[in-house]
């Protein structure tokens, strides 16, 4: 962008005030269609929009919100992360089996426990990018194998019932604070901390900074390896956190467990408008990306469409998606250039 | 320079390749050259010569079980019999399965088994037609083919051990069904994967129950599919319930399913409402049985199918049973058996658990 | 902000200084540091490979036996057919996720043209033009939309399977003719070799003379080196990158008409995963992800090496199966961080940073976080 150079400071405030525009814009959009979504649903079998079903949408969301919030951070550094399915079977298990055997364990310890076995996964991811410098999809890819692997490994056939798990822990999962599924509000506490931080620290700003130029991140002082390695780190982390609650959501949990959610994660991700060559997005858009495929998806059963639809039908609105988001950042680049060559001129 | 570097750094990793696979290629070597004939008209169930009841059980025997898919508790418990039954018979058996469940994935795994030279196969087929060239394979090198469970092309095994006769299976959960719903009112089905056999068996013979007079009030409405995923089957029950208001009963014939059904019921303002019946584990529905979501369910013992399966693998490798129908044998702790028609092994009735009996059962 | 994803490569390389002659001459420095670079990857993988061949005996006996290799290719088989046109288009720096899908679309056409009575000579060619035609579909997104070939591949991954089942549904077609199914499942002339592995042979030598040996294969790697540069000495960039989709696409269908027939199965649920495998291939083939650099011998040993590391575990009585996905997952990574760790502590021990610069892998840039320019 050399014509930003000639006026760095106008020309950045301007870009800024520009990119908040067009975030809100873009979250604005997914939340429409939603609005929409939901609408012409509830016109054509309205019990889909009573307290009941309106709960169970809140609740089929929430884990793949927290996941996308992980995601969020690490693609927004021009990475992805392909290990969070992986990593949150093993935190599942791991939660479920630890439980079994020991009832009487505080709920937070299991959470916290959890999340470190989900940091320590996203470390090993973190590292192999940062100081490893392999790309992030190769590395990725290498441990969704390897950590899938270490699962079954462990599991060994083995299950975690429902039956074994103490009730306050499955309460977590099914149960609800005024109405509100409480792994919906754990969920928005996820999304709301990780989106505000990443907008008003300036380690979450360095993020994307990193994304949209890293060299320039790099001439300008950003610690681009540290703040690359935090993201994975907690990308790996909600995942671990994403694994206890979806075993107290569900409570039978096994070695396969979070099989392929990676891709429904990064659609989200992306059908939220995180760009996948990374500099944009936020959490938020995310999070409501990852409500409206489970919209999608839960109302496609309720309107009697053919299941088959449904992936074909996520599929097509993730294109739609990018497609937009090109157009967008196309629009966005020749508005910048005209108002630098305007004050250049 | 640039023409010849690649052309003889190419040139040079074929070569080698090639020298590695000639020498694979010249190992030590089983025929293999007939393979491929899947259209061969010999069929595996009926071998050569009678049975001899009375041969002895040779010591040692070795045979391998492939489950639909590892990690699955329900078949890791169904093959422990098999192992359990060729302990008990002085043999071992070992079980060998995929990560996966597609129609495909126990192809390589036969493939491999088959050069283990072991005595006999037991297998929950993924899909009855992927598994058959590689099956037949096995069956010309002498290696005798026990399908269990889930069956294989018939002319893939000398027998099929069923849990339970494939009609009586699809008669009971209706029946069970109706008795609960008072013979009147909307059902759905909660299956397992599309191209289960076993589901679609017991589902075609669900749909002809239904056509009996008594059944007349009673309309299937759907068929749903959780792929025995607990998630997708807890969003499949979820969007039964929203799509159809009047919904009245579901039977889910799948353990996966009936107790991802199960605990979507029991939080929602339809529990008691809409019935639940299927096939699922005492341990893992009796909560749900206690809590008055499920009045009751069925099942059979996974473990003995195996150990039924196992017994009969036995007899064929010495030679006590060929696979025709009508041949006995006796099965070890379970007792006698034969064989029916197309040549299938059936264990047993239906067990039907509630309230009364689920606290005897630990499984 | 939303960059531009023709992405410009960060490091300013000789190649974009734009004076033709030092162009020219760094471009051969490139491609015969790129040649040389490549010849040392596939050494090593032959050499594992070698060493492969006892450890997997010693695993197993019955491991160096014609029955492995023809079963274990057999396994491999669609794998190793999809993975020669990924090889183009990874160094052409994009990414197709989206073959299994298209295997999979293929599968349930061959399905739903064979319940409405077409013959199977007419059902392959038209199943192979459906795939060329999903992959012109992603092509003309990146190319023409300039979307990030990621991302597509991503949603057509979805979209191609989504509309598989939409054709066929759960159905699955068993009853093809034994003629066809024999083919598939059989063994050439007599030999342990699978007739499909002849067809992935002469496939291979096909796109190695495509890749290696035409005008049209040294643009994909001027294109992945450095496509700005590539653009403005005159190559049809967008019309290149459209063929190589257009190929992986038609190849993609191609295995699915192979694994129908071999499985005699064809449904809609067919080779679910399997782009992951082939990705793995590729990747540790030496074909950086970056683009620009890799040769389709090293694939092709690559596919050897899984094929009998699986083989190897598959045959074992001891080792568990779970292991297969361990083993993979540590070879894809090791296979970049071992030359990454090499590099670094050989640039370490020369305190040279002249280097740098002029590699078209970007070392450089491999300091800052990696890009996933797949775009």
């Amino acid at each position: 962008m050399s014509a930003e150079a000639a006026h760095p400071q106008v020309a950045g405030a301007e870009a800024r005030r520009l990119a908040d525009w067009v975030f809100r814009v873009r979250e604005l959009g997914i939340v429409a269609a939603f609005a929409l979504l939901m609408l012409v649903t509830a016109i054509i079998e309205p019990r889909f929009v009573t307290a009941d079903s309106l709960r169970n949408l809140a609740l089929n969301a929430a884990i793949f919100a927290i996941l996308a919030a992980g995601q969020t951070l690490v693609i927004i550094t021009r990475n992805v992360d392909l290990s969070v399915g992986s990593v949150l079977g093993l935190a599942a298990f791991m939660a479920g089996d630890l439980l079994s055997s020991h009832q009487s364990l505080p709920i937070p310890v299991v959470i916290v426990l959890g999340m470190l076995l989900g940091a320590a996964c996203g470390a090993l991811n973190g590292v192999l990018v940062t100081f490893g410098q392999v790309p992030a999809l190769v590395v990725t890819l290498g441990t969704l194998y390897a950590f899938r692997g270490v699962a079954f490994l462990w599991t060994n056939g083995r299950q975690v019932n429902a039956e074994t798990l103490p009730d306050s822990f499955l309460n977590l999962g099914t149960g609800s604070i005024l109405g509100i599924p409480t792994l919906a509000l754990i969920a928005l506490v996820v999304v709301v901390v990780v989106g505000q931080a990443l907008r008003d620290f300036r380690s979450g700003r360095e993020l994307y900074a990193i994304g949209s130029n890293p060299e320039g991140a790099r001439l300008a002082g950003v610690r681009s390896e540290r703040r690359v390695f935090s993201a994975f780190l907690l990308s790996g982390a909600l995942a671990g956190l994403a694994g206890v609650l979806f075993t107290a959501r569900f409570g039978t949990v096994d070695a396969t467990a979070g099989t392929g959610y990676e891709l429904t994660v990064i659609s989200a991700t992306v059908v939220g408008g995180v760009a996948i060559f990374g500099g944009t997005g936020s959490v938020y858009g995310a999070a409501l990306g990852a409500l409206l495929l489970q919209t999608i998806t839960s109302s496609l059963i309720v309107l009697k469409v053919d299941a088959f639809w449904q992936e074909a039908a996520i599929g097509a609105l993730l294109l739609v998606a990018i497609a937009f988001d090109r157009l967008v950042g196309l629009r966005l680049d020749a508005r910048l250039r005209r108002r630098s060559v305007r004050r250049a001129g | 320079m640039t023409s010849s570097s690649p052309y003889r750094r190419l040139l040079a990793s074929v070569l080698v390749a090639a020298l590695a696979v000639l020498a694979a290629a010249c190992g030590e070597t089983k025929n293999s050259s007939s393979s491929g004939s899947s259209s061969q008209s010999s069929s595996t169930a009926s071998s050569s010569g009678a049975a001899n009841a009375e041969a002895p059980i040779p010591k040692g025997l070795k045979t391998v079980s492939i489950p639909k898919q590892l990690g699955n508790p329900y078949e890791e418990f169904e093959h422990s019999g098999v192992t359990e039954a060729l302990k008990e018979l002085g043999g071992s058996n070992r079980i060998q399965g995929s990560t996966d469940a597609g129609a495909s994935s126990q192809v390589p795994l036969i493939n491999s088994i088959v050069q283990q030279k072991p005595s006999a196969i037991i297998i929950a087929g993924n899909d009855p037609n992927a598994v058959a060239p590689a099956l037949k394979q096995a069956a010309q090198r002498g290696i005798k083919v026990v399908a269990m469970d889930s069956d294989v092309a018939p002319d893939a095994r000398s027998v099929f051990v069923n849990q339970v006769t494939t009609k009586l299976v699809g008669q009971n959960q209706v029946e069970s069904i109706a008795k609960q719903i008072g013979n009147k009112g909307q059902i759905a089905i909660l299956s397992a994967t599309a191209n289960a056999t076993n589901q679609n068996a017991w589902i075609k013979v669900m749909k002809d129950t239904l056509k009996q007079p008594k059944y007349k009030d009673i309309k299937l409405v759907k068929v749903a599919y959780g792929d025995d995923d607990d998630q997708k089957s807890f969003q499949q029950m979820q969007g039964l319930i929203q799509a159809y208001p009047n919904l009245k009963g579901v039977i889910s014939p799948t353990t996966v399913g009936v107790a991802a059904a199960a605990r979507y019921l029991s939080t929602s303002p339809e529990k008691g409402k809409v019935k639940l019946t299927g096939l699922g584990f005492p341990n893992q529905m009796r909560k749900f049985v206690d809590n008055g979501t499920v009045d009751e369910f069925q099942l059979w013992v996974p473990k003995d199918v195996g150990y039924l399966a196992g017994q009969a693998a036995a007899a064929l490798v010495a030679g006590r049973i060929t696979g025709k129908p009508g041949e006995t044998f006796t099965a070890g702790r379970l007792g006698k058996y034969t064989i029916g028609p197309n040549s299938e092994i059936v264990l047993g009735p239906l067990t039907t658990f509630n309230k009364e009996n689920i606290g005897k059962f630990d499984f | 902000m939303p960059a531009d994803t023709k992405s410009v490569p960060p490091v300013p390389t000789p190649a974009t200084a734009g004076a033709d002659d030092a162009a020219d001459a760094s471009e051969r420095e490139d491609a015969g540091r790129l040649r040389r670079a490549a010849g040392r990857w596939e050494t090593l993988l032959l050499a594992l490979f070698v060493v492969l061949l006892p450890v997997g005996q010693a695993i197993s006996p019955q491991f160096l036996t014609s029955d492995s290799f023809t079963t274990g290719s057999l396994d491999f088989s669609e794998i190793a057919l999809m993975a020669l046109p990924l090889t183009l288009v990874v160094i052409a720096a994009e990414i197709d996720l989206s073959i299994a899908s298209v295997l999979g679309l293929s599968s349930a056409a061959m399905a739903y043209l064979w319940n409405h009575g077409q013959p199977i000579e007419a059902i392959i060619p038209i199943c192979i033009v459906l795939g060329g035609l999903c992959g012109a579909f992603n092509g003309l997104l990146v190319t023409r939309l300039g979307l990030p070939s990621l991302a597509v591949t991503i949603g057509t991954l979805a979209l191609f399977r989504g509309l598989a089942f939409v054709v066929i549904g759960d159905d699955s077609v068993t009853d093809f003719p034994s003629v066809w199914t024999d083919r598939a499942f059989g063994n050439f002339a007599g030999t342990a070799v699978p007739n499909v592995i002849v067809l992935f042979a002469v496939l291979a030598v096909l796109f190695a003379v495509l890749l290696h040996f035409t005008p049209f294969g040294r643009s994909v790697y001027a294109i992945g080196a450095n496509e700005e540069a590539a653009f403005f000495s005159g190559l049809r960039v967008k019309r290149i990158k459209l063929t190589l989709f257009v190929l992986s696409g038609a190849v993609a269908a191609l295995a699915g008409v192979v694994i129908s027939l071999r499985n005699s199965t064809a449904a809609a649920n067919v080779g679910i995963g399997f782009e992951l495998t082939v990705v793995t291939a590729v990747l540790l083939g030496g074909v950086s992800i970056f683009g620009g650099r890799g040769t389709i011998a090293g694939v092709v040993l690559a596919l050897l090496l899984l094929g009998g590391i699986q083989k190897a575990l598959l045959l074992s009585e001891s080792i568990s199966s779970y292991w297969i996905q361990i083993v993979t997952g540590v070879l894809l990574i090791g296979s970049v961080l071992g030359p990454n760790l090499v590099q670094r502590a050989r640039a370490a021990r020369a305190h040279s940073s002249r280097q740098r610069g002029v590699w078209p892998s970007r070392p450089a840039a491999q300091r800052n976080p990696p890009q996933e320019e797949k775009a």
